[in-house]
């Protein structure tokens, strides 16, 4: 099945990835070629088989139930946490205006 | 004389552990190295001073008499996405640029604890999205091969870990650590000439590792040889309580029980990797390999992998599928690149930010992911590749039970000339075919040297195991190693 290009607007629009009408040319051929090649997986049956959720046999674990058990990942690291943002301020990441 | 650059990771460490050479004289002979080596564009930011310090704290270790690292003295290049602290990690991307972590990824504070320093960071596939090394915002790497017509075709070093492989054949590192999600570790190694494993999914964490697709991403070791392959990669692996998927199990001493002896152990040969339409050349080779297996004592079975054909369709779907999820965390908030438009909004904001910080390749694949994930068409994708996948893992069991280890090329071509492939990304994705099988399966994998084609250019063979079996992975690599005495290395032109 090929897309077109309102379809790869659409799932541009829903990847908030905004596109060119160039670009959009462009992908829409890319992406049905390969969207068309992959069709070759209904070939297959399926019936009774269950969609793979793990490769290797695992058990998840639970860590200890306490405050920063990992310092690394745990709290009381606003500094480091805001070291790489654009544009952090007063100790939070800054984004353009969202309510009026 | 022995110049230090020729030497390898085992060469290295126990010259520095037995006092033959200091590590910072390895570490200027290498850092000089990859200095001179700007023309094929291997690293992103080079690291000197990381590997000097590191060179400084083995020597003084060995001074005081304490006891040294498995890769003690060893300077090594680190591909671009792993997290290394203060130290810029982009993973190849125009969004991720200036990227300073303020932690490191558990497989580099592991290979620095066992007395590793870092060279560089190496350049890569945008996101590790690739097969050629030409995704990359930081611009093609070129291997140090050329063909033997001549010409000076630059050449591919393949990917996604196209700097790890460069920087290992050229003699620039003696090792580097690469990731593989679809065969981004073996692919670039057999095109290079060069030793590479992925081990089992799970061995190695994948904390600080930036996500392409996280049921298939694994790091593993590129190196000369298989015994510096093995060494290496005893040190990245291991249990990491903060990767829900790290298996918690003992790392095995892999390089003192390596072993070129096969006697009592069967190898497979699946008869579906013989495609239509393959190279003659490649596919001399791997009967080389089974003549090889044979001699190292090896019983060689024909073995099937029904499902072999739809393996490649199904990467297609999970990977871009798990892509699209782990890249919506690029939102110009918290870290990376922002692009705000006059007058933008929050969702134009994330919008511009996306379409200047991501490449083509990026791109495309995250739109796949979105469509296949997307209502409607979530269960027609997603699920059937997922079931698919199933099957692909279960023809491996079926498999073991007929042969321990399985032998295939590991690429249908040898390295292409830059640009080649690039109109056409479906041509692209099939240098994978021989890869991805075992990457959904998560099983350990390696490539390993074994020829040259008509233009000189190497050719690798793939070892598949079973899972957690590295060392039957390593010791058939080992076995077609000492058959194969490849030696080839390019001349050097930069």
């Amino acid at each position: 099945m090929s897309i077109d290009r309102a379809t790869v607007a659409k799932i541009a629009s829903l990847a908030r990835i905004s596109m060119s009408d160039d670009e959009l040319d462009r992908m829409a051929p890319e992406l049905s070629q390969i969207l068309d090649w992959v069709e070759q997986l209904g070939e297959v049956d399926t019936s009774g088989v269950e969609p793979m959720t793990a490769v290797i046999p695992n058990h998840l674990r639970l860590r200890d139930d306490v405050v920063d058990a990992d310092p690394l990942t745990g709290g009381g690291r606003r500094d480091a946490v805001l070291a790489n943002a654009p544009a952090a301020e007063h100790g939070f990441f800054g984004v353009p205006k969202v309510i009026e | 004389m022995t110049e230090l650059t020729d030497l390898g990771v085992k060469a290295i460490r126990d010259g520095v552990t037995g006092g033959t050479f200091t590590a910072r004289e390895v570490a200027e002979a290498f850092n000089a190295a990859v200095a001179a080596a700007s023309q094929l564009n291997a690293f992103i930011v080079t690291t000197p001073e990381h590997a000097l310090a590191a060179a400084d704290k083995t020597d003084a270790v060995r001074a005081a008499g304490l006891p040294l690292g498995k890769l003690a003295g060893v300077p090594i290049g680190m591909k671009d996405l792993f997290a290394t602290r203060g130290v810029q990690t982009t993973a190849a991307s125009h969004i991720l640029e200036g990227f300073k972590p303020q932690y490191e990824s558990t497989v580099s504070q592991n290979l620095w604890n066992a007395g590793a320093g870092m060279l560089g960071k190496l350049n890569m596939d945008q996101f590790a999205m690739g097969s050629s090394n030409e995704t990359s915002h930081f611009g093609n790497v070129i291997s140090p091969w050329r063909r033997s017509d001549g010409g000076n075709a630059a050449l591919t070093p393949g990917g996604s870990s196209g700097g790890s492989a460069a920087v290992v054949s050229g003699r620039i590192t003696p090792a580097a650590t690469g990731t593989d999600t679809g065969g981004s570790i073996r692919q670039p190694a057999a095109l290079t000439g060069i030793a590479g494993i992925k081990p089992t999914y799970g061995r190695c964490s994948r904390w600080g590792v930036v996500a392409f697709a996280s049921s298939l991403d694994q790091a593993g070791s590129m190196a000369r040889d298989v015994t510096d392959c093995a060494i290496m990669l005893e040190a990245m692996a291991g249990f990491d309580p903060k990767d829900a998927t790290s298996l918690d199990l003992p790392v095995p001493e892999w390089s003192a029980n390596l072993s070129n002896d096969m006697r009592g152990k069967r190898v497979g040969i699946p008869r579906e990797y013989r495609v239509e339409g393959m190279d003659p050349v490649i596919d001399a080779l791997w009967q080389q390999g089974v003549a090889w297996a044979r001699d190292a004592g090896a019983e060689v079975v024909e073995i099937s992998l029904p499902h072999t054909s739809y393996a490649l369709a199904a990467y297609y779907i999970i990977a871009p599928a798990e892509a699209s999820s782990n890249l919506a965390r690029y939102d110009g908030v918290r870290y990376g690149l922002r692009e705000l438009p006059d007058h933008a909004g929050l969702q134009d904001m994330y919008a511009a930010t996306r379409a200047a910080g991501f490449g083509d390749e990026v791109k495309r694949r995250i739109l796949i992911g979105t469509y296949v994930l997307s209502a409607g068409f979530y269960d027609a994708y997603y699920t059937q590749a997922q079931k698919v996948r199933t099957l692909i893992a279960r023809d491996f069991e079926r498999a073991w039970e007929t042969c321990d280890v399985i032998l295939t090329p590991t690429a249908p071509n040898a390295a292409f000339a830059l640009g080649e492939k690039l109109a056409d990304p479906l041509a692209m994705y099939l240098n994978d075919v021989f890869t991805v099988p075992a990457s959904l399966a998560g099983l350990p994998a390696m490539s390993v040297p074994a020829g040259l084609d008509g233009s000189g250019l190497p050719l690798g063979l793939q070892v598949i195991g079973k899972p957690f079996d590295e060392q039957g992975v390593l010791n058939a690599g080992l076995a077609i190693e000492s058959r194969a005495g490849f030696s080839a290395k390019p001349e050097k032109w930069w």
